[in-house]
């Protein structure tokens, strides 16, 4: 299929990085020039951008209406070194932005666990890191952003110019817009090694202990937790702590390239494998058991890259496919402070159910930002990645919805494949203050995707955007 | 939009009463339910069904529909998405048995049959993957039968729309591959329901509950075909290859 304008488009199934769930789309190639153009072309089914594809579930997915890639590097970030910002394309990715940052002594505010998220997608998911306790999320550090509105204009959003804006379109999961570019606040860093402390925790109620009396002493801290562990073992833990390590902490060699960064795979996995892939109770337990077994008991100020603190995953190219292909799901889910009984009886329902989970990620958050739809909130975290085809995994995650609903707590749009439009309501209470300024900006519902119908996140406007598209 | 657990928000039947098409809905009814339409020729016995399936989570539609107005089948498919949103599986539901003996010595009665089973069905599968194609994913359950897999005497002229209908699906399927719509077919045997009631059961029948069961296996799956129960597969590869002559001795009714 082909259009007038300069972009081609075409027809593609697209899935998040669970690889559950396909929709068929138009996916089209765009250059940031080219995004009102495209966006023009779209008809009842509405367009959305789609970064690298990392959410879980099915937030970059537009079944049967148009979705833009959005073109971009780093090459042309601008870093103003006296003001610590840089201004980077949107469609650019982390890993982009740190091969340039990095070597000239700055790191950006927020990384994920993986550096494969482009800067619109950290923004549009308000992404969170191993830092949230001390730095929050990444919408607490952007400054500015371009944003592409629905009607084709451009305006700069800024958190004086358009707070109401700006904070929707933080964790607003592309729905107000597309970021063309953005100015984020770096962090000046002595080096690119991380000084990691390494602890290994005998059960959950030891893990919270630890980490309530001294996690703001580390700008970084989660820890990993085996979930397949039962009874007295139940919870037991991994816990590594760091902050990026002074020049001083380097030794004479390491010193002559302080922030030498040179992050690469060691291995991809092959497009195919077997129908239901590697990870099943059996390699899962034998995995975790020996994760544990090969931690220190303790082990202070060890020096480590970025890449093997921050994104152990990337070592390891399309990991995904190892779930075979029923693919993977992700929860992640948080409850306020006070809740860790909650958190108990979670960890314990999900240890008793025989799910085969990999690498469970605990972590403290500290306080929320502003952002009507950011997920981030005081309390703790907790991210599992299970195979999709487990049995009766769909109702047990229903039934866990519940239970943190009631506690307060809520689930994450990035990462969720599963929930209902009314759990989304209970744990996001500010939805209809985000819906009124999505309205504002989008009044016609041209920013559309799989999640927003799915959770009833914007309402939809057939009847409208068909009468639209017959103009045209 | 269905999740990653390919629980669907939004289920339509078309043979809203039928006793398999609403197995299959109980089957797949999950927290993530949201609405079931039921698309039939009787709306006063579709809204007794709606309300047994009714719930505070769930809405339940009664929409008209019959299979044999085929012109019609375009507009009533449009109209349940617009009210409801994507469909996420449609079951094609609708059919009738017809009384062998006396639908083959009867041209109108099994030009009705014909009607019903094959030139109704081929028409609203078309009107429904119009609306799927649209929203770029969703599942047409195609209820065919192992009748049409070899057509017996007995009620060769229900056989043959099956068979008709068994292979337009498989062609169907086909054709929308990398639409990101998608058709199961589900061949079951004899089906204890109302459309066979007083009819004598031939061995491994079944119950609207269990190919419910195997036809939402199968749709996990990711399956094309569902055989149910499962042994008519090895079964049916036997008599199709059965030499007519022993074929038409057959005591198989």
């Amino acid at each position: 299929m082909s259009r007038s304008a300069g972009f081609s488009v075409s027809r593609k199934s697209l899935t998040g990085w669970g690889r559950t769930n396909p929709s068929v789309a138009d996916v089209v190639e765009v250059l940031k020039s080219d995004v009102a153009a495209a966006v023009k072309e779209s008809g009842s089914r509405g367009a959305l951008v789609r970064g690298l594809g990392r959410s879980y579930g099915d937030a970059a997915q537009n079944g049967g209406g148009l979705v833009l890639r959005l073109a971009g590097s780093a090459s042309d970030a601008s870093l103003d070194t006296a003001a610590r910002t840089v201004t980077v394309s949107g469609g650019a990715s982390l890993d982009d932005l740190l091969r340039i940052i990095v070597r000239r002594g700055f790191f950006v505010p927020v990384t994920p666990g993986t550096r494969s998220v482009t800067i619109g997608g950290a923004i549009a998911s308000d992404v969170h890191g191993k830092g949230h306790h001390v730095d929050g999320s990444f919408g607490n550090h952007l400054v500015r952003m371009s944003l592409q509105l629905a009607d084709g204009s451009v305006v700069q959003v800024s958190r004086s110019s358009d707070p109401e804006l700006f904070w929707a379109t933080v964790g607003g999961m592309g729905l107000t817009g597309v970021i063309l570019d953005a100015t984020i606040h770096l962090l000046p860093i002595e080096s690119s090694r991380m000084a990691v402390d390494t602890h290994r925790i005998a059960d959950l109620d030891s893990l919270f202990d630890v980490m309530s009396v001294d996690d703001d002493k580390h700008r970084y801290s989660a820890a990993w937790i085996d979930l397949v562990a039962k009874g007295r073992h139940l919870g037991r833990s991994v816990l590594t702590r760091g902050d990026h390590a002074h020049f001083d902490a380097l030794d004479a060699k390491a010193q002559v390239t302080p922030f030498e960064y040179d992050p690469h795979q060691l291995a991809s996995v092959p497009p195919l494998v077997p129908r239901h892939g590697f990870l099943n109770h059996a390699t899962v337990t034998a995995f975790n058991e020996l994760w544990f077994r090969k931690a220190p008991r303790h082990r202070l100020c060890e020096l480590q890259t970025i890449s093997e603190f921050f994104h152990p995953l990337d070592m390891i190219g399309s990991w995904n496919r190892l779930y075979g292909r029923p693919g993977l799901v992700q929860y992640q889910f948080v409850v306020p402070f006070g809740e860790e009984d909650t958190m108990r009886r979670v960890v314990e329902r999900l240890s008793a159910s025989g799910v085969a989970s990999f690498l469970a990620v605990l972590k403290r958050f500290g306080a929320a930002n502003d952002a009507h739809l950011s997920f981030p909130r005081p309390g703790w975290t907790l991210a599992l990645d299970m195979p999709g085809g487990s049995k009766g995994l769909g109702d047990l995650l229903h039934g866990l919805d519940q239970m943190v609903l009631d506690a307060g707590g809520r689930n994450y749009f990035a990462k969720d494949a599963h929930t209902t439009p009314a759990v989304i309501r209970r744990g996001y209470p500010r939805l209809a203050e985000w819906q009124a300024i999505q309205q504002r900006v989008d009044p016609t519902g041209v920013w559309q995707s799989d999640l927003s119908r799915r959770l009833e996140l914007v309402p939809t406007h057939s009847a409208t955007r068909v009468r639209r598209a017959s103009h045209t | 939009m269905q999740n990653a657990f390919g629980q669907p928000q939004t289920i339509v039947l078309l043979g809203g009463t039928s006793d398999i098409g609403l197995a299959i809905a109980r089957e797949l009814l999950s927290p993530a339910t949201r609405s079931i339409v039921l698309a039939c020729r009787d709306l006063d016995a579709g809204e007794k069904v709606a309300t047994s399936l009714r719930t505070d989570q769930v809405g339940v539609d009664v929409v008209h529909f019959t299979a044999e107005d085929v012109e019609s089948h375009g507009d009533v498919l449009a109209e349940i998405a617009a009210k409801h949103g994507d469909l996420d599986v449609v079951v094609l539901a609708f059919g009738m048995l017809g009384e062998g003996d006396v639908t083959a010595s009867d041209p109108l009665a099994a030009a009705r049959l014909a009607q019903v089973n094959f030139t109704g069905a081929v028409s609203a599968s078309l009107a429904t993957v119009v609306q799927l194609r649209q929203q770029g994913h969703g599942t047409l359950v195609v209820m065919s039968s192992v009748a049409g897999e070899r057509v017996r005497k007995g009620n060769f002229v229900y056989g043959s729309t099956k068979a008709g209908l068994d292979g337009f699906a498989q062609g169907l399927s086909d054709w929308l591959a990398g639409t990101g719509v998608n058709v199961l077919i589900v061949r079951p045997g004899f089906v204890h329901s109302a459309m066979t009631r007083g009819l004598k059961a031939p061995p491994f029948s079944t119950t609207p509950e269990k190919v419910a069961a195997a036809t939402v296996k199968g749709l996990g799956a990711g399956r094309r075909i569902v055989w149910t129960p499962g042994i008519l597969r090895p079964i049916f590869v036997v008599f199709r290859h059965t030499p007519v002559a022993i074929w038409r001795r057959l005591p198989l009714g």
